[in-house]
Formats: structure tokens, C-alpha cells, sequence
């Protein structure tokens, strides 16, 4: 682990393993805890692989009630808690404390109930992503995001993550996407927000919920929003001699109030990567690469195609073909989604980021990298969620040459203060984690991050679920709750008054 | 009894501070166009936002739009059409039902309400849009939340949680709402003399159709009679609204039409009488008024509205009407009576979800619970939730009581 600094490990908890292995086991009998070194190590890390800790024990719930009875009794005993999905997390979401239970929630894995009139599934928090969209596929509809590891990411994981994916400039992110959930408290209360209705009453906890990263409760049930595919997907390839024309291109297509299923762009190094990995056919005398997904009824999908290769070709694109069938448009999309294995095949390991920067400022991003690039002797690779600005930077390095993994976490967090310096953000959709945890003070004041902390507070004043992930530094729930009130202070004296 | 009204986000703070340090609640109002939903408010001071204004942000190509909380929604809305685009979500204007003169609402009531039009289906509501936010909290804080860009999860997303909180947490100074381009064209098909159930199968056809169908509502009579200058006369009328690029909506006007021609006879309205129809939707038309009969916002599973609603008129005479497929009833109580005990235990008993008195008299609003009591261990998170947002209780104090 490189310098990253978790909350200490609670020496009265680590002494009483033993009792606190066998009362969980009077919770969740059988197989349900994993407790021995061999078994503990699959669970050591989540995506974020550069970070590993055996939890203190491994708990598999299978049912609410257990859930619910784990988390009272660690609350009773101040014992802290990291909740886990399929531990597909890119910024170490759910790594494990030394000293905290790992409770993961893969044998929820049941879609309890399927609802086509209301277009709505409830799932079990460990459901896959994809799991869903299988289940309702055969009639004929999908669930829209869809996170790269789709295939393995938990619904439950997804809400904790707010997970987005390629398709969410136009379907929205887990958040526009999710109506209700049943979660529990860190207290073992067993809570419900919204349901198969649209909008839940009160304060918006399901959107409080959906991105808390695990920190404020633990889902055990999900109501999403299913959608009808659409009749035909095609896609257009684009190549540009700059990505400040392919920048332009992209600004044009949504000023033509055009706003495609999927847009998305690649520079030099991540086409040349993919190419070589894939051979689909893609421009390699180009800086930006283009890929622009229309979906919809056949009609729409052909007038629109028609209007953006004309834009394309006025902002000057040497290369613009348009898929003519399935097959063609899976090419197209192939080099793209091999990007990162592609990467991975010419470099021993790569680091992949995720902010998000106001897309006018990509040629200034861009540059910056560059400039970055020599600074730290690494090389870097952009594949880059065109639309919504989301950009994923994935710097090379070898883990095997000491420094160079210090080297490239430091190049990371440089590219990240970049995004936020040009009016962006640290984390488009792989959340802060442990991983950009220690630059949230780039974003947010201590005021800002106050307050966020003080939502914990109302969900989890013992600061047990989680802990050591997203804030930097944690501040007591007391401590968070004193008051600084000035009396006697006159109202600002300009203010008209009537 | 003073009523302070900021011109900046400095002052807006200042303001809050001085209520903090003499416990002096204060009713917190942008323009006021919905001051009268929710319990009265018991407050010496008023802090008026309408003065907080002006558009501090605007880039149509980033889909981005950044305005002070005071900032008129016409203003905004009127500045976005000039750029072929749009509050995709479709903001409800509650001035005419609560007998005010419409176009009067704010941005940042837009975001307190959490606002939606008929387009909710498809699009959702202003939670679903709102990027970021800049409030200050009832402890006397200026805090930010979010981002200027239309993707982000970094920190919690206290933006949404602001959503729907009717000035009870915070005071927004700052709002950034992600804008979409503004459909070229929408045509209304409308099926006609359909009863609430077969009106509901029809909607979830069509909803569940390529179609793309951004709109559903359905109006039995007599509320049908109050819309698009009575045209529709007195038959019940279901409608399915499409909208997009031209070619599109033709052919999807053509699938919906083949998919629906047995439900009954069938009507296009297009371009600007679909628009000011929908708009009539989205507003309540059909109870608008200078009237104080209650009127009622219940949110259910699309599927299960009109059951609750046929349960409600063998006890009670009502007035409905039907958007987002079903799933919201706009209902008006003719006795005078809002009769909450029997709405709320026929929505449980109906597949469950929440019914609101968006339109009653100040005693029944003071005497009632106007929005959904919750479950107590929800009650109680809300209620810790308001605790660290505002311990004193001196915003909008007893509003969503």
C-alpha cells in the first residue's frame, strides 16, 4: 500500500476476534463466515488492485434479517463494517480494515420481481448489472447504464458507486435510473425510499444514498427503471488530424440538439494501442478518434446519421465511415472497449482515472498531460467519455521498477487537480474511494466537507460503516455538531430591509 | 416583522446568521408562487430570495446552466428557447391552481419543490437534473455541493438531497441544472372515450412500445371538459405524447397509431395546441382557480392509480385526472372535506406510495399533515437528517411537519 494513510486499527476489537467470528456465526450460520487467511485473500481488494488488506472477517449474509442483526450487533459493540457488492470498485470502495467486518452481499442474488406494465425490476443488491438486463431481454427490454464491468458489478454496488457507463449522457446514471431501495441502517434498522412509484415524499435519501459509496447504509433491495430497447443502434467512426477539431465535432452534434446513445473518443496512444490489439480498421494517422452511437427508430437513426457526418466532415475529419451493419458497428465499438486490456498489452500495468473537465477545456486537458507526461517519464493513454465530459486518462507504468507506482498515483492526482482547475470535478463515475479520498480538499472546504460529514452523522454517528474511504479526515459527530453562533452580531447592513 | 431580501449570496448568509444568533425562524420564499403548499409557516421574519437573481453561466454546447436561486424560471426558460433548448424535466408552475397569476415561480423553487412536468416519465424531475448547488445551512454555513458539469460523483450528492426539501434544510443561493436541446417537433395522439382502466392498459401499451412515447396522461370527464378550450367536449380522453426530429415522430405517430387502433377512436393534435395542451397537464388546468376546494397530488405505481381512485369515489365525490400513465392523480375533493385519513389509508391499501394536500385551506393545512407521514424509522432519519442541516429549526420551521 503506497503511503495511504486508514483510520487505526482498534486494538480491543482485533483482540476479541475470536468471540466476535463466533457470534457472527450464531447470526449467519454455516458458510455464511469466512475466516481463515486462505479464504479471507479473494477478498483482499476490490478493482483498485494496488491496495490490499485482509478484513478482520469475511460475513455472507443471505438474508435482510441477518443483515440487519450483523450490522446492530457491530454497532453495538463499535465494531466498523465495509459493505462489498462484487468488489469491482476502481477507487477501492470496499477494501477491507484490518480491523473491520467485510460484509458482502453476493448471495442477494435473486431478481424478485419483474414488472412490465410499470417497466420496473426488483432486485436483490447482488444481482449483476447485466443480470438484470438479461432478465427482461427476451421481451425486449434493457436496463440502461451500463458500467464496463457490467457483466459482474452488483445493482447494489452500482447504487452505492452511482455508476454511469457509455450510454448515460442520453439514460442517465444509477441515480435517474433507480426508484427505490430497502436498505439498512448502521443500527440494524430496516428502512424503505420511493418504490415503484416516480418520485419518492420527503427529502431525497434515495438520491443521498445513490453515490454514498457505502458510508451510509447497506441496500438489500433495488427497484430500477427498465427501458424498451430501441430498433436500431448504428454508429459513425470519425477521425480527426486534432482533438480540438474532434472536441468542436462533438459541440456541434449537441448544438445541433442532436444527443447520440453513446459518444466517445480516444487519442492517438489509446487507437494505436487498440488497433494493434484488435485490428478492426481503425485511422492511425489521427489524434482524436470519434465514435458517435445513434440509436432509436430506423427513420431517426438515418436522419441523424446524415447530419453528423456532415458536421464531422465540416470540422474537418479525415476519416468518416458509417457502420452499414451489426457487424460493422460492433467493430467500431471493439477497439474501444479493448482499450484497457489493449493498454495493458504494452504496458506491464496502467492506472486508470476518471474526471470529468467541461469538454471545451479538452485540447488545455490534453496539453497539460502531455506536459505531465515528461514531467513524471510515464506514458498515458485517453479514452474519453465524449459527451458528458468524463475522461479516462490511463498512465503507464511497471509496478516491478520501484517508484514508478508512487510515480504514476502522483501523475494522477496532478491530472486530477488539473480537471478541477479548469471547472471540473475529481471523479466522473468511479467515485472517490480511498483512491482520491486525500484530494477532495482540491474540491470542497472544510465547510463543504463538513457538511457532507454531517449527513453521515443523521445515517451513522459512530462513523462505523466505511470509514476511511471519501473523507480525508474523519471529524467526530459531536465535534461536527457544536455550534459557532455569534450573538449580538448585526445583519449584514446593506441588506434592504422592508 | 421584517422581511430581508439579499441581493448576494454574502448577504444571504449574513441574514441567516443573525436569525441563528437570535433564534428568529425565518420563512424562507424566492417569489412566493408556493408559499401556500405545505403547514403555514410560524416565523417572525421572512427571507425573500426574489432579489438574489440573474444567469451567472450559460454554455448551451456543455449542457450547463448556472443562475442565483431568486432568478425567475421565465427568465431562465426564456433565455434557453433562445438557444433551441430546455429544462428537460419541465417544471409544473402550481401558480394557477393556488389561484395566483402563472410564471411566477424561481429556480431555486424549482429545485426546493423538486419539480416535474408530464415529461417525468421519460426525463424525471428537477433532482434528476440539478448538478450542483451552493446554500446556506439553517447552523449558518455557506456550503457548496456538486459540480459544473454534467458528470460527477464526487462526495455525496448533497444537491439531490436538497430536492423536494421546501426551504427546511438550506437556503439555496446558486443552482446548476444540466439543459437538453428542445425536441424539433410533438405531435398528441389522443384516444378517446376510454374508462380509467382500460385507460391505463392503453398508456402502459403504448409506454412499453418503440414508440418512445414521452408523455401519458388520461383525463375522464368532467376535467377533460377544462382543457384546449373544452375541444374535446365530454368524452374522456387518453393522451400519448411524441416528440422529436420530424421524420422520427412521423413514423413513430405511425407504430403507436397500428398498436392502438382497436383501443378506440383516435385524434392527432400537433405542434403548438400539443403544446399548450400539455402544458395545461403539467399546471392542473382543469382545477385552476381561485377555489378552495382541496386538491390532492398522489403518487403510485402507474398501474395502481386509477384502482384507488374508483375506491375513493364510492366513499367520496372526486374530481381526477391522470399523468405519468397513471402513476400521478391530480385528485379534487367536491365536499370540501380533504378526507386525508381515507386518501392515505386507500393509497397504502393501493400498492403504497404518498399523496400530498398541494391545495387546502390554511386551517386544514395547519390542522393536517400535508405531506406523507412516513414510517417512524424513516420519520426519525429525516428528522436527524433536518438536525444537522438546521439544529435550530429556524428555516421554513414546521413546513413539512
Amino acid at each position: 500500500m503506497s503511503g495511504l494513510a486508514m483510520p487505526k486499527a482498534d486494538s480491543e476489537t482485533m483482540a476479541r476476534r475470536a468471540t466476535i467470528v463466533a457470534d457472527l456465526r450464531a447470526i449467519v450460520p454455516g458458510e455464511g463466515v469466512v475466516e481463515t487467511v486462505n479464504e479471507m485473500r479473494a477478498f483482499e481488494s476490490d478493482g483498485l488492485t494496488a491496495y490490499r488488506q485482509l478484513p478482520l472477517v469475511v460475513v455472507l449474509p443471505e438474508t435482510v434479517a441477518q443483515v440487519s442483526r450483523v450490522l446492530k450487533y457491530c454497532n453495538e459493540h463499535k465494531i466498523r463494517v465495509v459493505p462489498r457488492g462484487s468488489g469491482t470498485s476502481l477507487s477501492g470502495g470496499a477494501l477491507p480494515l484490518e480491523d473491520a467486518v467485510l460484509l458482502v452481499m453476493s448471495r442477494f442474488n435473486r431478481i424478485l420481481s419483474i414488472d412490465y406494465p410499470n417497466r420496473v425490476v426488483v432486485a436483490q443488491p447482488g444481482v449483476t448489472n447485466l443480470g438484470i438486463t438479461r432478465a427482461v431481454e427476451e421481451e425486449g427490454f434493457y436496463y440502461a447504464p451500463d458500467p464496463s464491468s457490467q457483466i459482474a458489478c452488483s445493482i447494489g454496488g452500482n447504487v452505492a458507486e452511482n455508476s454511469g457507463g457509455v450510454h448515460c449522457l442520453k439514460y442517465g446514471l444509477t441515480a435517474n435510473n433507480v426508484l427505490g431501495i430497502e436498505m439498512v441502517l448502521m443500527d440494524g434498522e430496516v428502512i424503505r425510499l420511493g418504490g415503484r412509484h416516480l418520485d419518492a415524499e420527503g427529502y431525497d435519501l434515495l438520491g443521498i444514498m445513490t453515490g454514498s459509496e457505502g458510508l451510509l447504509g447497506v441496500v438489500t433491495e433495488v427497484t430500477v427503471r427498465i427501458l424498451k430497447k430501441p430498433d436500431t443502434a448504428r454508429a459513425l467512426l470519425i477521425g480527426f488530424p486534432t482533438s480540438e477539431q474532434g472536441g468542436q465535432c462533438v459541440a456541434d452534434i449537441i448544438g445541433a440538439g442532436i444527443i447520440p446513445g453513446g459518444m466517445e473518443m480516444m487519442d492517438a496512444p489509446a487507437i494505436r494501442a487498440a488497433e494493434d490489439f484488435v485490428q478492426v480498421g481503425y485511422p492511425l494517422d489521427c489524434e482524436a478518434l470519434l465514435i458517435v452511437e445513434l440509436d432509436g427508430p430506423a427513420v431517426e437513426v438515418d436522419h441523424l446519421i446524415g447530419q453528423v457526418e456532415a458536421i464531422a466532415i465540416r470540422n474537418g475529419s479525415t476519416t468518416c465511415r458509417i457502420s452499414a451493419s451489426e457487424d460493422e458497428r460492433l467493430a467500431f465499438w471493439a477497439g474501444r472497449k479493448a482499450a484497457f486490456p489493449a493498454v495493458g498489452r504494452i504496458s506491464p500495468d496502467y492506472y486508470c482515472m476518471d474526471g470529468t473537465i467541461p469538454r471545451k477545456e479538452l485540447p488545455r486537458v490534453l496539453h497539460g498531460m502531455r506536459e505531465l507526461s515528461e514531467k513524471y517519464g510515464l506514458g498515458v493513454a485517453n479514452v474519453f467519455h465524449a459527451g458528458d465530459g468524463n475522461l479516462h486518462p490511463l498512465i503507464l507504468y511497471d509496478a516491478n521498477k520501484p517508484g514508478e507506482l508512487e510515480s504514476a498515483e502522483a501523475f494522477g492526482a496532478d491530472i486530477l487537480r488539473l480537471c478541477v482547475a479548469v471547472g471540473g470535478v475529481l471523479t466522473g463515475e468511479h467515485g472517490v474511494g480511498v483512491e482520491k479520498r486525500d484530494l477532495m480538499p482540491e474540491m470542497f472546504n472544510e465547510t463543504d466537507l463538513d457538511q457532507q460529514m454531517r449527513v453521515k452523522c443523521a445515517f451513522d454517528p459512530g462513523h462505523l460503516l466505511n470509514p476511511g474511504k471519501v473523507f480525508p479526515q474523519l471529524r467526530r459527530c459531536a465535534e461536527l455538531g457544536r455550534m459557532h453562533v455569534h450573538k449580538g452580531q448585526v445583519a449584514f447592513p446593506d441588506i434592504p430591509r422592508f | 416583522m421584517t422581511t430581508f431580501t439579499p441581493t448576494t449570496a454574502a448577504e444571504t448568509l449574513s441574514t441567516v446568521q443573525w436569525a441563528l444568533a437570535e433564534e428568529a425562524p425565518l420563512e424562507v420564499i424566492g417569489h412566493g408562487s408556493k408559499q401556500g403548499i405545505g403547514r403555514p409557516v410560524q416565523a417572525e421574519h421572512t427571507l425573500d430570495l426574489s432579489r438574489l437573481t440573474g444567469v451567472t453561466l450559460y454554455e448551451p454546447a456543455e449542457l450547463v446552466l448556472s443562475a442565483k436561486a431568486g432568478t425567475p424560471l421565465a427568465e431562465i426558460e426564456a433565455l434557453l428557447a433562445e438557444n433551441g433548448q430546455q429544462l428537460a424535466f419541465e417544471p409544473m408552475d402550481y401558480g394557477p391552481l393556488l389561484g395566483e397569476a402563472p410564471g411566477r415561480g424561481s429556480i431555486g423553487g424549482v429545485l426546493a419543490a423538486n419539480l416535474a412536468g408530464p415529461r417525468r416519465l421519460k426525463a424525471g424531475a428537477a433532482r434528476d437534473h440539478i448538478l450542483g448547488i451552493h446554500a446556506v445551512s439553517g447552523r449558518g454555513e455557506a456550503f457548496k455541493s456538486g459540480g459544473r458539469v454534467v458528470k460527477n460523483v464526487t462526495g455525496y450528492d448533497l444537491s439531490k438531497g436538497l430536492a423536494g426539501s421546501w426551504g427546511t434544510l438550506a437556503v439555496l443561493t446558486d443552482v446548476t441544472f444540466k439543459v437538453l436541446p428542445t425536441a424539433e417537433t410533438e405531435t398528441t395522439l389522443a384516444v378517446r372515450g376510454l374508462y380509467d382502466e382500460q385507460a391505463v392498459a392503453a398508456m402502459a401499451l403504448a409506454m412499453g412500445s418503440n414508440a418512445e412515447v414521452s408523455s401519458a396522461a388520461h383525463l375522464p370527464y368532467p376535467a377533460v371538459a377544462r382543457v384546449n378550450g373544452g375541444r374535446f367536449g365530454s368524452d374522456a380522453t387518453t393522451l400519448l405524447r411524441v416528440e422529436g426530429f420530424a421524420p422520427s415522430v412521423t413514423a413513430r405517430l405511425a407504430m403507436l397509431t397500428a398498436l392502438l387502433k382497436n383501443a378506440g377512436p383516435l385524434e392527432e393534435i400537433a405542434g403548438e395546441k400539443s403544446r399548450l395542451l400539455w402544458g395545461e397537464v403539467r399546471d392542473c388546468a382543469p382545477f385552476a382557480g381561485n377555489d378552495e376546494r382541496p386538491v390532492w397530488r398522489v403518487s403510485m405505481a402507474p398501474s395502481d392509480g386509477h384502482a384507488m381512485v374508483m375506491a375513493l369515489r364510492r366513499q367520496t365525490a372526486v374530481d381526477a385526472f391522470y399523468d405519468w400513465q397513471g402513476g400521478l392523480a391530480w385528485l379534487r375533493m367536491e365536499s370540501g372535506e380533504p378526507e386525508a385519513d381515507l386518501m392515505r389509508a386507500l393509497v397504502k391499501k393501493h400498492g403504497g406510495g404518498h399523496a400530498t394536500l398541494v391545495r387546502a385551506s390554511a386551517a386544514d393545512r395547519a390542522a393536517l399533515p400535508v405531506f406523507q407521514p412516513q414510517p417512524p424509522a424513516l420519520a426519525a432519519l429525516s428528522a436527524r437528517l433536518k438536525g444537522e442541516f438546521d439544529p435550530k429549526a429556524i428555516l421554513n420551521p414546521g413546513r413539512m411537519a
